[in-house]
């Protein structure tokens, strides 16, 4: 299909119509050519009426013309994908923002679009198959080093039934744009392949075997999540809280200390300073997996608020099209997107300018579907070589009002495994991270017995209830072994449950250790205290959660961590 | 010259269509009416049919008035000539003194790019404990002061913008009464810091459009000292509310589909190109922004503040004369707090959540129920607490702050009931006291 033109004949906020002959695609890239200055603004086509198309332009629309050209390519919104992505910081069109600021300076400009991946950088490419192979859509063909991993160059899954390979590189260095392999298909059309091709943002990536169950736990190292509302490596969880209340938190330390291989930031629509303290914190940040920066399991796409608005639904897209593209080199990949309410936001905004049919809160009625198919391209897959390979979605959601029973929310919670509730008043509180332990859940199975969990999550509920009563009767009116429970299910959640993010060793708690203060806390639970007074029993209680607390800071198996072990249970 | 169109089509609320070529989006045009002249922006596009935003509003404009566009969009003049001088809305000035014309910068620019941002990393100090020990305010932040209609808040924005250390304050008054207006000027002028400003402001009746535009001309004037003249630069903005007001009133003009009690759906977006602006420019100057959100009905989650607390780096919410400990926050605190003193976030965390249990004795208190010991220790905390911490009356430094509580711990509980590791408590516990 030839590239075909059109002239603009409204411009609304963001949206721009034009008229076109010949034909167009619905979802292609159009530019629209600003007269005053020549610049192109990248816009996507979103509607189609007779000769008339409806375009989101990606920029600021100050300064069009009605009769300006509009440039309309037959490509969809598109990512490029090859070896150098991991490490790289991109707006939502997967524009290379450092090197946006060597040219631009301090401020974004419309127009300027940089290639994703740098053309001159050579890779070193070992050919895994030879000539006269058969190989089919998801095989690896060879691999470049990239970073810490190796970078797996794919039959890209846009191709159908088996191909023969009739060219390969040999083991040499190549830029990404080099030919380094030629595939016949079965009609007998040859293909010319580089390291890197485009893929369109809107469509899930296949290329694998299978479509397995998520059954194995993603260790955050967070204790609440890891021990109560596990997630699993394939698996999706959300985390819907009132503004404060610590989602960005959380996610920042997720992509920090989350056992996966890759971690992708989506920035969507949030603050760009938050995103700042990863982009500058990273590089200099080691992951202590492999000892290198951290930045080198990273991919930042940072679409903020003050960015313009269409983006930020490629910004998610574009996310979950690397965290695809990863996984097909058998790399377990975690996708967060901070937050999914701001795109479906600009998902409302056009709506409304489309003059569609408003549904609840005036989000478009196809917010569930958007959201649902979103969410389905998580999983953990079996790829043709026989690997795993999975990708993990944790998204936020930013309520108004701090109300869950909103649209967003409610699309949300159908279609993800695991739900992180953040509550106002346990922010208030200071009780952090400040998750739900009552109302929150998850449905996948964690590393710790699930028996022991419900126990804890047991205490934690009628710990509450005795705590709820108390307001309704005060303390005299229960009796002292249920203000022991209550004593207890507040050790839980002060010295458990609580994590403070911010300091050095408390952040990341592993696994192993997870496991062994739990069972110490589990022998606390247990115990039967006997105590005279409630003020007694107060008194001992803050002893135990001050040894606790020490405990929490101490180095995981060090002397200290040893000795304060041993303090805390001389108290029992 | 520029055509001049004599035929106006259809005027409704600030709105006017009339048919024109060759305009370009959110270019300005000129209207001229009985009644005198007014700026007016293009809004919509649609053939040859442009929609124009007066910013005087339609009254007495007739179908038969002038309208002649200028080719360009909002534009404000950007020198040093600015300083200690007040504006209105389309920038002419409001103190009869000359209008600024040279180095005209447009205004509601690109965004930052966010690899050009620096981590913010220095304390502003304003002798307010609430804010310094607990809240802390740090350059290039964006907060708003969420506050009932009664509260003081611009008092609290006026002394905070006396005590705080920047180069350049920029004011953008949005709805304001016109003697809050007056005690703002006297409050800078008093305190020595006019000369150092420059006031862009919207009163009550002034006309709607304006109001929008001040925030975009304050902050656009802002950005230009930070980034050209490498200063630090607060800017002020009251009230929010009425910004969103004056959005949520054209919008309906606009005929556009509310979401959330009539304000439209982009309002997040709109408050958030504003609030963005506050950014620490790497090898340059800051802009730090504080913003009044008046909460009609004293609601949070009313759509302006709900909006507001997901864009900025937190709220000081003002509440009963002072800055609630609940539902206050400071987002960057902990880019600053760790290097000020050792104990700075201990105390601030310990105290905090020894104020919310003192808060449930209260209530059990307030039901009759008999006070534990406990209790009784908490009830005393919660007394001394605000009236030495948290009243807006208290001027100290952070230092002083910090020993303050720890005198106010050390004298009303055992160590091991506050949760502060033992090698705080060893150092800074006063016994004795
Ligand atoms: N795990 C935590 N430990 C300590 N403080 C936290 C934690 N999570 C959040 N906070 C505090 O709450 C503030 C708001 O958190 P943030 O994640 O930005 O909220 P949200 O994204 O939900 O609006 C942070 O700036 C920090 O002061
Ligand atoms: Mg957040």
């Amino acid at each position: 299909m030839a590239d075909t033109k059109g002239k603009i004949v409204a411009i609304y906020g963001n949206l721009v119509t034009a008229e076109v002959t010949g034909s167009v695609r619905q979802n292609a890239v159009a530019y629209c050519c600003r007269s005053r200055d020549g610049v192109k603004l990248k816009a996507e086509i979103i509607r189609l009426r007779n000769q008339y198309i409806d375009m989101q332009v990606f920029e600021a629309t100050r300064g069009l013309q009605v009769g300006d050209e509009v440039e309309i390519t037959s490509g969809l919104l598109s990512v490029t994908l090859g070896p150098g992505l991991l490490g790289q910081t991109y707006d939502g069109l997967q524009n290379p923002l450092p090197q946006l600021a060597e040219e631009c300076g301090f401020f974004l400009k419309s127009g300027v679009y940089k290639d994703p991946l740098n053309k001159e950088v050579k890779w070193k490419f070992t050919p895994s198959k030879k000539v006269g192979d058969t190989v089919s859509a998801g095989d690896y063909l060879g691999s470049v080093p990239e970073g810490i991993f190796t970078h797996q160059i794919i039959v890209p899954p846009s191709f159908f039934g088996e191909l023969t390979i009739e060219k390969i590189a040999k083991e040499g260095e190549y830029t990404i744009e080099e030919k380094i392999v030629t595939l016949k298909d079965s009609s007998g059309a040859s293909h010319e392949l580089g390291m890197s091709y485009e893929w369109p943002v809107k469509l899930p990536m296949k290329g694998y075997k299978d479509r397995l169950l998520p059954t194995e736990p993603l260790t955050t190292k967070q204790r609440i999540i890891d021990s109560f509302f596990p997630i699993c490596k394939g698996g999706t969880y959300c985390i819907p809280g009132p503004f404060g209340a610590g989602k960005t938190v959380m996610q920042q330390i997720t992509s920090r200390h989350a056992e996966v291989d890759v971690v992708i930031v989506a920035a969507c629509g949030e603050r760009a300073g938050e995103v700042v303290e990863t982009l500058r914190e990273f590089p200099e940040l080691t992951d202590p997996k492999t000892g290198r920066p951290l930045m080198e399991r990273t991919i930042i796409i940072c679409n903020t608020s003050s960015m313009p608005v269409a983006a930020r639904e490629a910004s998610v897209y574009t996310g979950i099209t690397l965290a695809e593209y990863y996984r097909l080199m058998g790399l377990d990949v975690l996708l967060l997107a901070d937050s999914t309410s701001r795109w479906a936001q600009a998902l409302r905004e056009m709506s409304g300018r489309l003059e569609e049919i408003p549904g609840e809160e005036a989000f478009p009625a196809y917010l569930e579907s958007v959201i649902a198919s979103f969410y389905e391209r998580a999983g953990l897959v079996e790829l043709r070589s026989g690997e795993k390979g999975s990708v993990t979605v944790g998204g936020t959601v930013s309520p108004a009002g701090g109300n869950f029973e909103e649209p967003v929310t409610q699309a949300t919670l159908k279609v993800v495994g695991a739900f992180h509730g953040l509550s106002r008043a346990r922010a208030d509180a200071r009780r952090f991270p400040s998750m739900d332990p009552i109302e929150s859940w998850s449905k996948y199975q964690g590393s710790i017995s699930e028996d022991d969990v419900a126990f804890a999550k047991n205490i934690l509920r009628s710990g509450n209830e005795v705590g709820q009563m108390m307001t309704v009767v005060g303390e005299e009116g229960v009796s002292i072994d249920d203000f022991i429970l209550f004593l207890k299910s507040e050790l839980l959640d002060r010295v458990y449950l609580q994590q403070n993010a911010f300091d050095d060793i408390d952040a990341a708690c592993s696994l192993d250790r997870q496991k062994h203060t739990f069972s110490v806390l589990l022998e606390v639970l247990n115990h039967q205290f006997s105590y005279e007074s409630k003020d007694a029993a107060r008194t001992g209680f803050f002893q135990l959660q001050e040894a606790f607390l020490n405990w929490n800071l101490t180095e995981w198996e060090s002397q200290a961590f040893k000795d304060q072990e041993s303090k805390v249970k001389g108290l029992l | 010259m520029r055509k001049v169109y004599t035929k106006i089509n259809s005027i409704a609320g600030n709105v006017v269509t009339l048919n024109a070529d060759n305009v370009s989006y959110e270019d300005l045009a000129i209207v001229e009416s009985g009644h005198g002249t007014s700026l007016a922006q293009v809004v919509k596009l649609n053939h040859d049919e442009v929609s124009l935003q007066v910013f005087q509003g339609t009254k007495g404009v007739s179908t038969g008035d002038k309208v002649r566009f200028l080719g360009h969009p909002m534009q404000v003049s950007f020198s040093e000539n600015l300083l200690g001088r007040v504006f209105t809305g389309s920038g002419k000035p409001r103190d009869n003194k000359s209008d600024l014309q040279d180095n005209m910068i447009e205004i509601g620019g690109p965004s930052v790019n966010p690899s050009k941002r620096k981590i913010p990393e220095n304390m502003i100090r304003t002798g307010i404990p609430m804010i310094d020990v607990f809240n802390t305010l740090v350059e290039s932040q964006k907060l708003p002061i969420f506050s009932i209609p009664g509260e003081p808040y611009n008092e609290l924005l006026a002394r905070i913008a006396l005590q705080a250390e920047a180069d350049v304050i920029v004011f953008g008054g949005m709805g304001l009464k016109h003697d809050d207006y007056l005690n703002f000027r006297n409050t800078f002028e008093e305190g020595g810091v006019l000369h150092r400003s420059i006031l862009f402001v919207h009163t009550a009746a002034d006309p709607l459009v304006e109001c929008l535009m001040v925030a975009d001309m304050a902050l656009a004037v802002a950005e230009n000292f930070a980034v050209e003249k490498n200063m630090r630069v607060l800017v002020l903005l009251t009230d929010m509310t009425a910004f969103s007001d004056a959005l949520k009133e054209i919008a309906i003009t606009m005929e556009q589909i509310p979401s959330n009690r009539g304000y439209p759906g982009d309002l997040y977006s709109q408050l958030a190109m504003r609030y963005e602006k506050a950014v620490d420019f790497e090898g340059s100057g800051s802009v730090t922004t504080l913003a009044v959100t008046t909460m009609p009905g004293d609601d949070v989650t009313h759509p302006v503040p709900d909006n507001t607390g997901y864009i900025t780096e937190g709220q000081f919410y003002l509440r009963n004369g002072w800055i609630e400990p609940f539902g206050s926050l400071s987002r960057l605190k902990q880019m600053v707090n760790g290097k000020t003193r050792d104990d700075h976030r201990d105390i601030m965390t310990a105290c905090i959540q020894l104020y919310a249990k003192c808060k449930e004795s209260r209530e059990k208190q307030s039901m009759g129920f008999m006070m534990s010991a406990w209790d009784e220790k908490l009830l005393r905390y919660g007394e001394r607490f605000e009236k030495e911490m948290m009243s807006l009356s208290v001027n100290l430094t952070l230092e002083e702050a910090l020993d303050g509580c720890w005198k106010i711990l050390s004298s009303i509980f055992e160590p091991q009931e506050v949760g502060i590791s033992s090698k705080l408590v060893e150092k800074y516990w006063r016994s004795g006291e």
